[in-house]
């Protein structure tokens, strides 16, 4: 009995002041900014910088290879902590938001077929280029919603993913994953968007979606400024965009929405944001 | 006797009664026949026509893009009235050659008749690759690839592939029938392009007049008529390959290294077509059946030729629609239309009812095995499965999803009605592009 314990416990002596040794000698210089700066990261993991992690980027930061404002979720505190502890000048970033450009859920748009399948976007759009008779709308299948790492996405119960900006930082994690490019990065100033991602003509819009942009030009007409019309879809000029709410009563199809006062007058939204389930593994 | 078969795999009830006694009918010609660009796997065609052009039966309308391609062919002498992209099986909108056929159904000028015997093996492979001969079976792949084995694999078997395990089907069965003459002609080709002599025409029991009348026709011929257990997915290469002669295709390997050449009898009697006549592939059979059809039949059909007007010969539908279907039912693709053509690769077309349906949707997995147990590959469909939906693409890979062969059994047997195959599909779609990008 007295020898085992003895003898475990030399052992264990003789492997703690070992590794107490190597832990000296093979110690890792850690420059402490780069700690410092960890520390202000807010540790999501995101991967919005380009680098897999915050360790990664903050280690980057600190020996100068990557630039000190690209932590989208941090927003400009952020940016202004690591300047601070650099010592430089903090470069402000413009902090950016997702939107879904698409507000034609199960209500307003119609499928070309009925989809049993997997409940992922990404597999339903291998099979004829998705359910959905629109060819930019959304799918609703949540794969931004499961992608999101800041749970900022909810899926509505008529399948259409719908974006709080309150806890949307920017990450473009959705933007990567969506099948159907109708995730966009807008600046967080501009409140006023044209929700539709469809080049369709107007005729063809109508026969699919009730809530698609038909290229009209009526928004334009309405504020010349704000709103510019390419290939049948119009967009808010970010750039030029005080009186851009004007035009949301003309719009025919109310497709223009204003995310600070809410839905326009006559249209069906809010959509009930019921989770949707899917089925479990 | 206990017959031959492979293991795994399940008998789904095969409804080949709809059509299994009915005699090949021609299927008269179109208004106008679509014939796109893309019907084979390999880059599609280089279409090389324009509208206003003359056209004759036969005549190259697309070119190869190259080696594994093969050239898409005019299916009837008329005017080609648009070069657009039209809805093709796929279930999108690809460049297709609009016809409109001048009811003469005259061949072209140039095609030439050949006596196999006085040819050698290049001339025979290159007529075989400008016939734009491919898999009848509905995997349409270029069949002069599938002869052309690299120097250092030694063929020594050559398979037909008459087992036509999907359920409804019966083209394959009806040609046996009823053209035996021209798949042996076919395989007696096939062997001088391969250079061997053993042949071996798997069939299932469920086709025992077919047995019977091939195992007459071919005894002069040295080719084995090897009659298989009615078991699905038997005419799955590998599968057919383990039934009729007990060797293994190694995992990711393909049916040359262990020795083999696998054929569907379809193929072979295209062959014969396109090297004895001189004629490209133009026609084929196909089965127009289910319970959404009046009087299934099956019919030789134009390549080209809309499911429409497929749909009117066989006495129009019976009901509303619900799910069409190219191919057979475990394996084809559901279509977006009844607007679509049929093409090469097109051995039936279902039409099934709402009725005709399952309703139940999909529930969570309840772990009862059965995926498993069916898998011919033996793989485990519900674990890739589950990883596929949680993108766990490295675990789905280091379990063997490429390996599937998609042929859902596990998604038919699933009590849980799980989209199985799917998302196998969906996982083998991550893995490649992960491969891609390293
Ligand atoms: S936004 Fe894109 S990823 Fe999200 S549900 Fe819609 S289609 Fe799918
Ligand atoms: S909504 Fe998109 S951009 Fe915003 S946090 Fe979520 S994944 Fe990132
Ligand atoms: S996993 Fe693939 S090969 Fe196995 S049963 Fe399912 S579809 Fe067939
Ligand atoms: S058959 Fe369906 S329910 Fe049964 S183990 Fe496989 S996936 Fe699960």
């Amino acid at each position: 009995m007295l020898a085992a314990v003895l003898s475990i416990g030399g052992i264990g002596l003789v492997a703690a002041a070992t590794l107490g040794l190597a832990a000296k000698k093979f110690a890792v210089e850690v420059d402490p900014r780069e700690l410092a700066i960890l520390e202000v990261l807010p540790g999501v993991n995101c991967g919005a910088c380009g680098l897999p992690g915050c360790s990664g980027y903050a280690k980057g930061v600190a020996e100068g290879t990557i630039a000190p404002n690209l932590c989208t979720p941090g927003g400009s505190e952020t940016v202004e902590a690591i300047a601070d502890i650099l010592g430089i000048e903090a470069i402000t970033i413009e902090p950016q938001v997702a939107i879904v450009a698409c507000q034609g859920d199960n209500r307003k748009a119609t499928n070309k077929y009925r989809y049993l399948g997997l409940q992922d976007c990404n597999a339903a759009q291998k099979l004829a280029d998705g359910p959905k008779t629109c060819p930019g709308g959304c799918l609703g299948l949540g794969s931004c919603e499961r992608a999101c790492p800041f749970g900022a996405i909810e899926m509505t119960a008529e399948n259409l993913a719908v974006i709080n900006r309150e806890k949307c930082t920017g990450c473009e994690k959705c933007v990567a994953v969506c099948p159907r490019q109708v995730i966009k990065m807008v600046p967080l100033k501009a409140t006023v968007h044209v929700l539709c991602n469809s080049h369709d003509k107007g005729a063809l819009i109508r026969k699919y979606c009730q809530i698609g942009c038909i290229g009209c030009h009526i928004c334009k007409k309405t504020v010349p400024e704000a709103y510019v019309v390419e290939n049948f879809l119009a967009f808010a000029d970010y750039e030029h965009i005080e009186n851009a709410a004007a035009a949301i009563e003309k719009c025919p199809t109310k497709c223009i929405r204003d995310f600070s006062t809410g839905y326009p007058e006559g249209s069906s939204f809010p959509p009930a944001t019921v989770p949707v389930k899917h089925p479990a593994a | 006797m206990k017959l031959k078969s492979f293991s795994g795999g399940l008998h789904p009830p095969d409804s080949k009664e709809y059509s299994a006694h009915k005699p090949i009918e021609r299927c008269p010609l179109p208004e106008e026949l679509i014939i796109p660009a893309a019907q084979h796997i390999g880059a599609p065609a280089d279409i090389c026509v324009a509208v206003g052009d003359q056209v004759k039966k036969g005549q190259v309308i697309a070119n190869a893009n190259g080696f594994v391609s093969v050239p898409i062919h005019a299916s009837t002498s008329g005017e080609v009235i648009a070069v657009e992209p039209r809805l093709h099986p796929m279930g999108r909108e690809l460049p297709a050659v609009v016809i409109k056929p001048d009811g003469l159904d005259q061949w072209h000028e140039s095609l030439r008749q050949n006596d196999p015997e006085q040819l050698d093996v290049d001339s025979l492979k290159n007529l075989i690759r400008d016939a734009g001969i491919v898999g009848m079976g509905g995997a349409t792949f270029p069949t002069h690839v599938k002869l052309s084995p690299p120097e250092e694999k030694t063929i020594d078997t050559l398979i037909l592939n008459g087992v036509e395990c999907e359920p409804f089907l019966t083209a394959d069965h009806r040609l046996m029938l009823e053209e035996s003459e021209r798949i042996i002609d076919g395989i007696n080709i096939l062997r001088k392009v391969l250079g061997i002599d053993q042949a071996i025409i798997g069939i299932e029991v469920n086709k025992p007049d077919a047995i019977e009348k091939l195992t007459r026709d071919c005894a002069a011929h040295n080719i084995q008529v090897q009659p298989l257990k009615v078991r699905y997915p038997q005419g799955a290469e590998k599968q057919l390959i383990n039934a009729c002669t007990g060797r293994q295709v190694p995992s990711g390997g393909l049916p040359m290294d262990c020795g083999v050449v696998v054929q569907n009898v379809g193929t072979a009697a295209a062959i014969s077509d396109a090297v004895r006549l001189g004629r490209p592939l133009v026609e084929r059979i196909a089965t127009i059946t289910g319970p959404g059809i009046v009087e299934p039949k099956n019919l030789r059909i134009t390549i080209g030729t809309p499911l429409q007007y497929l749909v009117d010969q066989c006495g129009g539908l019976n009901g509303e629609p619900a799910k069409i279907i190219m191919g057979g039912p475990m394996m084809g693709q559901t279509q977006l239309s009844l607007d679509v053509p049929a093409i090469r690769g097109t051995s039936g077309v279902l039409v099934f009812r709402e009725e005709d349906l399952p309703k139940m949707p999909a529930g969570p997995c309840i772990r009862c095995g059965r995926c498993i147990g069916v898998c011919p590959i033996h793989l485990q469909p519900t674990t890739i499965a589950a990883y596929a939906r949680l993108e766990m693409i490295d675990a789905a890979e280091n379990y063997n999803a490429l390996d599937c062969i998609e042929c859902g059994c596990c998604t038919y047997i699933c009590p849980a009605t799980l989209p199985l195959v799917q998302s196998i599909r969906h996982a083998k779609g991550g893995i490649m592009a992960k491969r891609r990008k390293i």
